[in-house]
C-alpha cells in the first residue's frame, strides 16, 4: 500500500534526494496542479503525456518510496469545513528541550504541523511553531492555553498569529 | 484575497466520508478509487463526480499528488515581511507573482504576511528572497525549518 510507504517521517530519509529525470518532471508538471478527474486517473496522465501507464505508476511509486511524493490525496479548505480559526502559535522554548517538546506538541490532535525554526532576535524570539485549528477564535485560544500548560517550565514567551486572509494557496510548482 | 467568512458548504454523509477518507490518500493502481467507493457505498464514477463538485464548491482546494520539493532536490522555506496597511494589496500581488511562492497568508501581527517558498534548487531560496525584498522594498525574514515533528491529517468534515 502506498499509504504505508508515505507515512514515514522525514527523519527516516537519510538517503539522497530523488533525482527526477525528464519523464518524472513531465509527470510532476502534469499533476502538480491536480490529478485528472477520471476513475482511472493514472491512465489519463499516461495518455496525456504519451507514456505507458505502467511506467507512470512505477515512477509515482518510486517517488513515494523516496519521500518525493508525500501522498496522493484531497486537500481540504479548512474554512469550508467549518474550521474558521486558524492560528500559527509561536513559542520560545529552551533549545535543549525542543526535540522532546516539539514531539509532544505535535501529538496534540488540534495541532496539524509543528516545526522548529530559527529565532530573529530581538524582533522574533520564538523557535517552535505549531499550527492550531478550531471552529472559532475562542477555541483556538483555549488550545493555545493547553500548549502553554504543556510547555510551562520550559517556556519563556509565546504569541498567536491568527490568519486573516488566504492570499495564495497553489502548492509547489516545478517549471 | 479569499474571504475567510465563507459559508460552510452543505455536505451530505457520503461527501463527509469521502473528504475524510481521501485526505489520507489513494493508492497507485489501476483503479485507485475502488476502495473509497466501496467504503462510501457508491461507484468509482460517483467518487470522481463528487470530488469534482467538492473542488468546484471550494470544499477541497486540490486533489492530487502532494510532492515534497526537498526530496526532489529542491528546498522549502517559510518567510515573513511587514507590509504597511496602505501597500498591503500591492505587496501581496507582487509576492504572489513569484511562482516559487506556494502559499501566502495574511496574519494579525506586525509581520503581517507569511509565505512559503518551494524552489527547485536550494540556492534559489536566497535568490528569490532577495528578489522579493527588491520588488517589495520590504525586509524579508527567513524561517527555514530546522526540524519537523509531524504532518497531521486531522480535519474532520
Amino acid at each position: 500500500m502506498l499509504e504505508a510507504q508515505i507515512s514515514k517521517t522525514f527523519e527516516s530519509y537519510e538517503a539522497a534526494a530523488y533525482e527526477p529525470d525528464e519523464t518524472d518532471r513531465r509527470i510532476i508538471q502534469a499533476t502538480q496542479g491536480g490529478l485528472p478527474l477520471d476513475a482511472r486517473p493514472y491512465h489519463a496522465v499516461a495518455e496525456a503525456l504519451n507514456l505507458d501507464v505502467e511506467d507512470v505508476m512505477a515512477r509515482l511509486k518510486a517517488m513515494a518510496e523516496a519521500g518525493a511524493l508525500r501522498r496522493i490525496a484531497a486537500l481540504p479548505n479548512h474554512y469550508a469545513l467549518g474550521y474558521g480559526a486558524n492560528a500559527m502559535t509561536v513559542w520560545d522554548i529552551h533549545d535543549h528541550m525542543s526535540d522532546e517538546l516539539g514531539r509532544r506538541v505535535a501529538a496534540l490532535d488540534f495541532v496539524s504541523h509543528c516545526y522548529l525554526r530559527p529565532r530573529h532576535p530581538p524582533q522574533w524570539p520564538y523557535n517552535l511553531f505549531a499550527m492550531v485549528h478550531g471552529r472559532e477564535e475562542s477555541e483556538v485560544r483555549e488550545k493555545m492555553a493547553e500548549i502553554a500548560d504543556l510547555l510551562h517550565s520550559h517556556l519563556r514567551s509565546y504569541d498567536i498569529l491568527l490568519s486573516t486572509g488566504i492570499l495564495k494557496k497553489t502548492g509547489m510548482r516545478f517549471t | 484575497m479569499t474571504a475567510l467568512t465563507q459559508d460552510t458548504v452543505a455536505l451530505d454523509a457520503v461527501d463527509r466520508l469521502l473528504v475524510n477518507d481521501l485526505q489520507e490518500g489513494i493508492p497507485v493502481c489501476e483503479r485507485p478509487f475502488a476502495q473509497a467507493a466501496s467504503r462510501a457505498g457508491i461507484d468509482e464514477k460517483e467518487v470522481v463526480t463528487r470530488i469534482e463538485r467538492l473542488l468546484e464548491g471550494g470544499v477541497l482546494t486540490r486533489f492530487g499528488p502532494l510532492y515534497n520539493a526537498e526530496r526532489l532536490g529542491g528546498a522549502l522555506t517559510l518567510a515573513a515581511l511587514s507590509a504597511r496597511e496602505e501597500d498591503f494589496e500591492t505587496i501581496a500581488e507582487t509576492v504572489n507573482g513569484f511562482t516559487e511562492v506556494a502559499h501566502n497568508y495574511r496574519r494579525d501581527h506586525d509581520l503581517n504576511m507569511w509565505f512559503v517558498l518551494a524552489v527547485e534548487t536550494p540556492e534559489r531560496i536566497a535568490e528569490v528572497l532577495n528578489e522579493i525584498e527588491t520588488a517589495t522594498g520590504c525586509k524579508v525574514l527567513d524561517f527555514p525549518k530546522i526540524d519537523e515533528y509531524y504532518i497531521g491529517l486531522k480535519f474532520h468534515a
